[in-house]
């Protein structure tokens, strides 16, 4: 009988999961900072909260979420395993090596800034998925739907959080900058006509997501949008 | 044969054997010529050690034109030294300043053991190679050279896979310590002609299953061994053995 045999355990297996995984966070991220931006309208919140509530109600958004998590997980789980496993490939380290000659410092680096991630999105998914899905939004807005808007104001009046998040975001901006190139390569797509399309799009993909992400905590917190 | 003036301190690994523990021990040397290569450097080097009555320094070199893949000198934290597109044997003192200390080590990765001082065992990539970097052919008469057509975009970049001259510069600089852009060369110089396809796609299976077995480690495409290699061998071929793994783990139905 026919098997996928090591399919996924052979280095490009590995990194297929890696890349598959990846561009699954990448699309979320554009749902996630589409809903988020809404914020922005300053109408209080009660256009993001709408938004907020139907991600929280629509049954298709549920079920997305839980292979959200679970591509989440695997990509975690996948990264740290890949990291040590090539960092035992070189036991012996070079005395003196000079990576900036031939490559990008984050490019070298998304193991160190994954974690820093992950560090991240512990105290995120705390902050609000836990209190939206399970511990319950304590207030409702003028609409009478959960009003999501009103802990984010909260949690942001705390500068520490602030500070952590504005520091995640460029952890963010940088894992994006390589991973998202590094993502198409992986599932084979390198192409003369195609590849400085997509490198070109990733370099303004990450820094538009920070950026907007960044801004919410600071808009927030400093008062510019109520 | 010193007649140049440039005086210079080398750091350079010593290792006994195997499995003794190695160090960097300091040279200095002078009167050498900017016309020098790398190796010449080394030479000169190696008989004032021996004048001495010491180990001379052992290192890889066979062809010292930059086409055989022997040399493999780790210089300055880079594969085959400062300058982009050549081989060791290829890099000439005048790429250094009087009085600069420049650091050699040998390639480090778990698949490449130390044999001696500079020198590394490489057969891991003979490995790669023997599980299936070839084409079956009959043996007897030569074909007729226009036999099977060819597009020339296609030997081209055949050609340009087949560069690949085996050194394991990629390997070395590669912060996973990956064969991929060795192995994908291989792949690739056959994938691309007429004669690789009966074999396509159990070469690429079996390539990269001994790639793996030897201990090399996972890309993470962050392009250093393009930027490094000698012969400019591209991230393509990564990508094309990729997309051949791909579709001999799930779409052929042969079992490898």
């Amino acid at each position: 009988m026919a098997s996928f045999g090591n399919a996924f355990s052979s280095s490009i297996g590995k990194k297929l999961i890696m890349g598959i995984t990846g561009l699954f966070l990448i699309l979320f991220l554009i749902v996630h900072c589409f809903i988020n931006s809404l914020i922005f309208l300053n109408d209080g919140g009660l256009t993001f909260n709408l938004g907020a509530h139907f991600m929280a109600t629509n049954w298709l958004i549920r079920g997305s979420e839980v292979i959200l998590m679970v591509g989440l997980l695997l990509h975690i789980v996948q990264g740290l395993r890949l990291t040590f496993q090539n960092q035992a490939s070189r036991p012996v380290k070079y005395a003196v090596n000079d990576g900036n000659a031939n490559s990008k410092w984050y490019s070298r680096s998304m193991g160190l800034l994954g974690t820093l991630l992950l560090i991240f999105l512990i105290v995120h998914l705390s902050n609000f998925w836990v209190v939206s899905r399970f511990t319950g939004i304590p207030t409702t807005d003028a609409n009478g739907h959960e009003d999501l808007y009103a802990v984010m104001r909260e949690t942001f009046q705390n500068v520490w959080i602030v500070i952590l998040y504005v520091l995640a975001m460029a952890s963010l901006a940088y894992h994006l900058l390589h991973g998202f190139a590094s993502a198409f390569q992986t599932l084979g797509w390198n192409h003369k006509k195609y590849s400085p399309l997509i490198k070109g799009f990733g370099v303004w993909y990450s820094i538009i997501v920070a950026l907007l992400f960044a801004a919410m905590p600071i808009a927030v917190h400093t008062g510019l949008i109520k | 044969m010193s007649t140049g003036n440039m005086n210079l301190t080398l750091k350079i690994w010593r290792q006994k054997n195997n499995k003794a523990k190695g160090n960097l021990v300091d040279y200095k040397i002078s009167e050498i010529s900017p016309d020098m290569s790398f190796l010449e450097m080394f030479d000169v080097l190696n008989e004032q050690l021996i004048n001495k009555g010491e180990e001379p320094v052992v290192f890889d070199h066979d062809c010292r034109e930059g086409i055989c893949g022997a040399c493999s000198m780790y210089i300055n934290g880079r594969p085959h030294g400062p300058k982009e597109g050549i081989t060791t044997c290829q890099l000439h003192m005048r790429s250094f300043k009087d009085g600069d200390t420049i650091v050699v080590e040998p390639w480090r990765a778990k698949a490449f053991p130390v044999i001696k001082d500079l020198t590394v065992d490489r057969t891991a990539f003979d490995r790669i190679i023997a599980a299936g970097g070839f084409i079956s052919v009959n043996t007897g008469n030569a074909q007729d050279a226009n036999a099977l057509p060819i597009p020339k975009f296609q030997a081209d970049l055949s050609f340009e896979a087949a560069a690949c001259i085996g050194c394991g510069a990629c390997v070395a600089t590669c912060k996973n310590a990956s064969a991929m852009l060795f192995t994908s060369a291989k792949i690739s110089q056959l994938a691309l002609l007429p004669q690789g396809q009966p074999e396509r796609y159990r070469r690429v299976q079996s390539m990269v299953a001994q790639m793996d077995a030897e201990g090399f480690g996972n890309c993470t495409n962050t392009g250093a061994c393009e930027a490094e290699c000698p012969k400019g061998i591209s991230l393509e071929n990564i990508a094309r053995m990729n997309r051949d793994f791909y579709s001999a783990k799930f779409v052929s139905e042969e079992e490898v």
